[in-house]
Formats: structure tokens, C-alpha cells, sequence
């Protein structure tokens, strides 16, 4: 063959072998497309309810003057009064459930917290704007109509009836539900809240950070700037290497014996949780320390030497300080690690329905990828919404960690 | 070996020192004596054991895992590496210079300032402040960055970095500086600078400087002592060392025929 047509040859070859690298990252690129594009597809309903305006004849005589009266105080029989003044029905049970099936079993809470906010309501005639029952919800949200078959819709035909005759009085909105940032778990769709379980993980990842980061930390330090080499210490670095790679629900079995059962402390609660997951993720920080502390230049220590710096003097005027970026970012890609994790937390009992947001460690709780999983589990047709929802918001605070730990290291990171 | 007799008390001696890097022997029974408050210059050719002896001066071997060393170092009447001896106080006395400038990524003030705060040799700011501008002028560096003393010290160039670090070592007060190739890398103008520094400070410290270079051996330094193969070839007056050497090995070096 002739120079020029090797020469030629070569580019084919050079242009096809680029050609393969770019389809690899194309594909990869339309897989997270579709990813994110199935999950917001799915979820973004699941942040939006349906509300129904009513006028409600209230009486302070029965429903009292102050936030204890309004907390025992009950509300229905006003919701139920005034749906049936908008629309009179026999007094038969079925149509009488259909028609209070119009709003949320929460609706009488949401009068509650306005009454609490403003007591002068609890007396005359005002208009309250009450969260709709599931059946409604769904029935806005896709459009359900008389043609949908019966058996694909919750929502009745008379129901739908009069979902018109209220949309025509303008008396229906749907907007952002506000329940879904603020309230816990609920046996119900529409009251379904993601707040639970973002402080419950927001509870966990501290308890974790309490015995991660120290032991992890100090631990490094030893192992990187003062320990002998010796085969004791090569056997402690090949172990670390090999914790690092033990599936994440094998701890959580190890959390059960030690933690639960031998120490008593608080099953469901975000401190076993997060003493849990720091075992998890102390392989990762005690690595990644390690390699932070090995990328300072030897010139730097043995200058603070060289001024008469004991070694430890050496490692916390110098070393420590200058790796600390480095430590950031591994530290925040170990929590975000954390924060992801379902399998451990399902065996250490935080799996439990929690409706109340837990105040502090010891209380149950739940964590984000938990209650997902724990929504994806649930029959109810309207939680499929909510799971990709709240995975929209898991991916969010992953999103947010992680560009937490490029900016730190972006920033701040000396290059040698 | 020649080895001319004190007219004062050695500030350094070496006796039978010997140092092993695991089972290879990098030096071969040393025993030489350096002046005080005058300049001794290493020279020899690479890996002839010229640095392994300097950082036994100031113990700098001790952070290597498999050195060893054997024999005694007197410095002032004591041996250094007898059981008891503090090695981070000995630091102290004895600074060092290293080849590439190696600033702390802190401040100008706070680079020169790090000695005496850890060893505590300032009651107040006023007195460290003065302490920091006494060895940048010494350093003869105190003209050029006095008004920007809290920039850090890593945006100088390389000659200033290294006069920099000379004055961090000096601001600690020791007796001894040793200098490991300290003009290797920068260019002609920055080493003549940092060599008048070192004429200028010959007079109160004791200096040993591992040298590559002949030229600069000749320039500034009162003894010099030939070092090849880990052994101690020739130790003499730096004049009669490069006019009359005893050896033809040192002559050969001398005069290029290998390095």
C-alpha cells in the first residue's frame, strides 16, 4: 500500500475511534435525559392539590373563643352544613358520603389552623378554602370526565356533577400544595407531606457527621502522618480499602445488633440511623483524608521541621490546614452517599409510618429515600405522584451537595 | 585526608558517622570538624552522600523510615544523637535551607513570624514585628517587601522566596545554618544576591552549603571538604583545595572531568 493511502487510512481509523467515544457519551447523555424527564413528568403533580371554596356558617357558641376550644372543637358538622346548602341532596348515607367526599378528611385541620391564626372567625359567615378529596384531586388533574370509565376513575358521576357546577362558581382552584413542604406522612394523597423525612434526614446526616467526621478524621490523620509502617498498619490500610466496598445493608445489620439491641438506644429514631450510616461512610472519609493529606508536598513539612515544629505542630499548623478542601469534598460526597441510602435504614426500623416531624434525634423518624420507597409501596393510586415528587426532591439535595463539594474544591483547593 | 588544626573549638565534628538507608550505606565512617562562624562548602558528584550529611546535621534523616545511623555528631560538646536527645529542639539551633524555596502559603509576616511564635520567643507584637523585620533586613529582602508584608509569600519570585526562607530561619536565632543547594534553581543575578547574604551572615553563624557548583564553593566558602562515593576524599582550606588539591580524584572533579 502507498504512504498516502496508509496516511489516510489512519485518519478513518483516528475519526472512527472519536466517532465511538462520542455515541458512548450520546448515549449516556440521552439515558439522563430520559431519567430526568421520566421523573419530572411523573412527579411534578405530586406538588400541586386541588382546593374548594366553601361558605361556612360558623358559631363561636360550640366552637369556643381560643386555639384549645378550636383543637377539640368539632368541625364538620359546619363543612357538612354547607355543602349541603350548595347542593341539597336526599338525606340517604350513600349521597351524603358522596357529597362530604368532595373535600379532604384534613379539611376540617385546615379550619382549625385558620381559627387558631384568627379567632374572629369562629363566629358568622366566611368563606374558607378547604383541600379537596383525592377523588377531585385526580379528577382536575387528568382531566376526568363522564366519558372516563367508571373503573378507571375514583371520582363518581355525580360527584363530577357537581365539580362542574363548583367550577362554573369559580370555586375550585388548584396551586401548589403547601402541606407537601410543611406536613408529614398521611394515610392520605392529598395531605401527604415530604417535611417528615427531610428533617428526619436532615437529623440523621447530623448524628452521622457527630461520629463520622471526627473518628474518620483523626483516624486518617494517624494512619497517613504518625503511624510505623508496619505490617499491622498495611493490614489496617487493606481493610479500610475492603469496608469501603461492603454493601451499605450489611451495616445496617450490624447498626440492629450493636446499636439497637446491645446499646437500647431508640429504634426508628435519626440517631440510630445516622450512627448507622457513619460506619457506612468512615472507610470513605478515612480514604479520602488520607489522599488529601498525602497531595501536600513533603517541601512544606520538612520546612516546619526544619524551624524546630514537633510533629504534631507540623500536622495541625501545616498539613491538616492545607488538606482541608480536600477533606471537605470527600466528607460531602460520603454525606451525600449517606443521604441516599434506603437499606440500612429499613433495618434498623426507620421504615415506620411517621406522621409527626420528629424534633429531635431520639424521635421516630424517616428519611427521604425511605419514605419514597415507602410511597412507591403504598396501593393508593395518587402516591405514584408523590414518589416521583419526592424523588425530584432527593435528586434536588443531591444536586445541591454535590455542587457544594465542586465549588469547595474549585475554590479553595491549592494546585502543587 | 588533610585535616588542618583548629585554631578554635570546632562548632561541628563528626566522628566515625556512618548512615544506612536499610542495607545500602550511603556514608562510610566521616570524620571532619567545621569552623564556627565561618562558610564550609560540600562539593562532589551526585549521590555522593553530600546531602545525607547535612540533614544529619539537624536530625532531618530521622523522618526517613528505614535511615539508620551510627557514630557520634558533636555539636557544641554534645552528641546529637545520644538516647536523650531532643531532635524538634535541636531544630531549633540548627536551621536549613532547601534547594527548591519552600515558603508556607501564608503571609510574608506570618512566614518569618511562624519560628519564633512556636517557640515563644516574642512577649509581644511590637517585639515580633521587630524580630520580623530585623531578619528580612538581614535577609536583605525588607526593602523590597515592606509594604506588602501581608501578601503571601509564595507570590514572590524565586530568589526572593529563597531569601525569604533564609530569613524564617534566621528570625528563629540559631547558631548554624545548613544550605542544601540553595541557588540551583534560580538564575545567575538571584545566586549573587544570596551569596553576598551569605558573606554578610558568615560572620555570626556557623554555614554548611552542599554546592554544586564549583565557582560558588571558590566564591564563598572558607573550607571545603570533597565528599565521593560517601566517603570524605579531601577536607582542606578552600583556596588550597582548588589551587594545590592532595588528590587526583579531587583534581579531576575539580576541573570538570566528571560530575
Amino acid at each position: 500500500m502507498s504512504n498516502t493511502n496508509l496516511i489516510a487510512k489512519r485518519h478513518r481509523a483516528e475519526k472512527r475511534f472519536q466517532r465511538y467515544g462520542q455515541c458512548a457519551i450520546g448515549l449516556a447523555l440521552l439515558a439522563l435525559v430520559l431519567l430526568l424527564a421520566t421523573i419530572v413528568e411523573r412527579g411534578w403533580r405530586g406538588f400541586y392539590y386541588t382546593e374548594i371554596r366553601l361558605t361556612l356558617e360558623l358559631d363561636a357558641n360550640t366552637l369556643g373563643h381560643d386555639a384549645v376550644s378550636f383543637r377539640h372543637a368539632d368541625i364538620s358538622p359546619f363543612i357538612k352544613q354547607a355543602l349541603l346548602k350548595q347542593f341539597p341532596v336526599a338525606a340517604d348515607r350513600r349521597s351524603l358520603r358522596e357529597l362530604v367526599g368532595l373535600v379532604s378528611s384534613g379539611a376540617t385541620q385546615s379550619v382549625r389552623n385558620a381559627l387558631i391564626a384568627n379567632p374572629a372567625l369562629a363566629q358568622g359567615s366566611h368563606t374558607f378554602w378547604l383541600p379537596a378529596s383525592d377523588a377531585v384531586d385526580r379528577a382536575q388533574k387528568w382531566a376526568e370526565t363522564v366519558g372516563t370509565p367508571e373503573i378507571a376513575r375514583k371520582i363518581s358521576n355525580r360527584q363530577l356533577g357537581w365539580l362542574d357546577t363548583l367550577k362554573s362558581q369559580h370555586a375550585v382552584q388548584t396551586r401548589l400544595n403547601p402541606l407537601f413542604f410543611a406536613s408529614g406522612d398521611s394515610r392520605e394523597p392529598e395531605l401527604a407531606g415530604f417535611a417528615g423525612s427531610m428533617v428526619g434526614s436532615l437529623l440523621t446526616l447530623l448524628s452521622c457527621m457527630l461520629l463520622a467526621f471526627p473518628v474518620g478524621i483523626m483516624a486518617a490523620i494517624y494512619l497517613q502522618e504518625f503511624a510505623p509502617k508496619t505490617k499491622f498498619t498495611e493490614w489496617i490500610e487493606i481493610s479500610v480499602n475492603n469496608l469501603a466496598a461492603v454493601p451499605s445493608v450489611v451495616f445496617g445489620l450490624l447498626g440492629l445488633a450493636v446499636y439497637l439491641n446491645l446499646l437500647g438506644i431508640p429504634r426508628s429514631g435519626a440517631l440510630a440511623g445516622g450512627l448507622t450510616l457513619a460506619l457506612m461512610i468512615l472507610p470513605t472519609i478515612i480514604i479520602t483524608t488520607r489522599a488529601s493529606l498525602r497531595a501536600i508536598p513533603d517541601s512544606i513539612r520538612d520546612a516546619a521541621r526544619g524551624l524546630g515544629a514537633s510533629p504534631m505542630q507540623v500536622v495541625l499548623h501545616h498539613t491538616f490546614p492545607l488538606a482541608i478542601p480536600g477533606i471537605m469534598t470527600g466528607t460531602i460526597l460520603g454525606l451525600a452517599r449517606a443521604m441516599g441510602e434506603t437499606a440500612p435504614l429499613l433495618m434498623i426500623g426507620m421504615v415506620a409510618f411517621v406522621a409527626d416531624i420528629p424534633t429531635s434525634p431520639l424521635d421516630p423518624a424517616t428519611s427521604m429515600p425511605v419514605q419514597i420507597y415507602l410511597w412507591a409501596t403504598s396501593p393508593e393510586q395518587s402516591f405514584a405522584e408523590k414518589t416521583a415528587a419526592g424523588i425530584i426532591m432527593l435528586l434536588l439535595a443531591l444536586i445541591l451537595m454535590n455542587s457544594l463539594a465542586i465549588f469547595i474544591r474549585k475554590r479553595f483547593e491549592h494546585r502543587w | 585526608m588533610q585535616m588542618p588544626a583548629p585554631k578554635t573549638l570546632p562548632k561541628i565534628s563528626s566522628r566515625a558517622l556512618n548512615v544506612f538507608y536499610g542495607a545500602k550505606q550511603a556514608l562510610h565512617d566521616i570524620n571532619i570538624d567545621i569552623e564556627a562562624n565561618a562558610v564550609t562548602a560540600l562539593i562532589g558528584p551526585s549521590g555522593c552522600g553530600k546531602s545525607t550529611f547535612l540533614r544529619s546535621i539537624n536530625r532531618m534523616n530521622d523522618t526517613i523510615a528505614n535511615c539508620r545511623v551510627e557514630g557520634r555528631l558533636i555539636i557544641d560538646g554534645q552528641d546529637i544523637y545520644a538516647p536523650h536527645q531532643d531532635p524538634v529542639q535541636l531544630r531549633a539551633r540548627i536551621g536549613m535551607v532547601f534547594q527548591k524555596a519552600n515558603p508556607f502559603p501564608k503571609s510574608i509576616y506570618d512566614n518569618v513570624a511562624y519560628g519564633p511564635r512556636i517557640h515563644h520567643l516574642c512577649e509581644d507584637k511590637a517585639d515580633l514585628d521587630g524580630l520580623v523585620e530585623t531578619s528580612l533586613v538581614k535577609a536583605g529582602l525588607w526593602d523590597e517587601v515592606k509594604d506588602r508584608l501581608h501578601e503571601p509569600g509564595t507570590g514572590l519570585s524565586g530568589g526572593q522566596q529563597q531569601r525569604l526562607c533564609i530569613a524564617r530561619t534566621i528570625a528563629v536565632g540559631p547558631d548554624v545554618i545548613l544550605m542544601d543547594e540553595p541557588c540551583s534553581a534560580l538564575d545567575p543575578i538571584a545566586t549573587a544576591k544570596i551569596e553576598q547574604l551569605i558573606h554578610e551572615l558568615e560572620a555570626h553563624y556557623t554555614i554548611v552549603i552542599v554546592t554544586h557548583s564549583m565557582q560558588q564553593a571558590a566564591r564563598i566558602s572558607q573550607k571545603t571538604a570533597f565528599f565521593y562515593m560517601g566517603k570524605v576524599l579531601e577536607y582542606g582550606e578552600t583556596g588550597q583545595i582548588f589551587t594545590h588539591p592532595g588528590l587526583k580524584q579531587t583534581q579531576d572533579y575539580i576541573t570538570g572531568r566528571y560530575g
